[in-house]
């Protein structure tokens, strides 16, 4: 998520809102935020019933064997419409934001017609 | 002075000793950059340095123990070497892909199911206020911090 808040200005200038989701509380997601300078916002799904409706969940990989959510990453268009997905191999591969501006170069200007 | 005394210190045992303990240890700088957190190229070059100097070193010190020195430290050196390549090739090969398939989850060109939560300074967030007067949102799910 560091290269996303590097390029945030770039995400604002395409007019797409970024946020992360995980099963931190709103807590840990401040303090986070305010360490790592993140000025996204971070959601807060304590319960991963969030997560579990997007699939994304990792079983018994957090703290005391709870569930967690595993790496992925959603474009969606203003109607709600997934135009690109990611979803890891590999927990240490995380998706770019180039990849994420050249999925939305894809879409194109949603009024041009 | 007997010879003994007269044996060389058989660097490249311990420089490259000192390559795979960095191998070993420094993932985690190398996971800030992409091309070196993908695929752990920097980390497996240093165990290829420290790998041949290791080598070199093993055959300095069984090849011509009159010179060098190493028959015991060469092969307890290589041996922890080997533990610390295996250990890293298992947790990056094999531990990390261990990954759900999450076959379930939206594809593309389907609608991403609503939401409703909480931000990092208790605020409720909703998909709807996400996509209103914004041409797109990208949603990242991540392990979290704890």
């Amino acid at each position: 998520m560091r290269s996303f808040q590097y390029r945030l200005s770039e995400f604002d200038a395409r007019g797409v809102r970024v946020v992360g989701i995980s099963v931190d509380p709103p807590e840990v997601n401040r303090r986070q935020s305010q360490k790592l300078g993140y000025t996204f916002p971070l959601l807060s799904d304590p319960d991963a019933r969030v997560i579990r409706r997007y699939d994304v969940l990792h079983r018994g990989m957090g703290p005391k064997g709870s569930d967690i959510a595993r790496p992925a990453e959603f474009l969606l268009d203003p109607n709600g419409i997934v135009r690109w997905v990611n979803l890891t191999e590999n927990i240490a591969v995380r998706a770019r934001p180039e990849q994420v501006f050249e999925a939305f170069e894809q879409i194109g200007e949603p009024d041009s017609h | 002075m007997s010879a003994i005394g007269r044996k060389s210190w058989n660097w490249s045992l311990w420089i490259g000793f000192v390559f795979v303990l960095a191998g070993f240890l420094t993932y985690t700088f190398f996971a800030q950059f992409p091309i070196t957190r993908d695929f752990p190229w920097a980390n497996l070059l240093l165990f290829a340095v420290g790998g041949i100097l290791l080598v070199m070193g093993l055959f300095r010190a069984f090849g011509r123990p009159q010179i060098y020195r190493g028959k015991i430290f060469g092969p307890i050196l290589a041996a922890l070497g080997i533990t610390m390549f295996g250990l890293f090739s298992y947790v990056f090969f094999y531990e990390l892909r261990q990954v759900p398939p999450s076959t379930g989850a939206p594809r593309v060109g389907q609608k991403a199911p609503d939401f409703f939560l909480l931000d990092q300074n208790g605020k409720p967030v909703g998909l709807g206020d996400l996509l209103s007067n914004s041409r797109g949102a990208v949603l990242i799910f991540y392990r979290g911090f704890w």
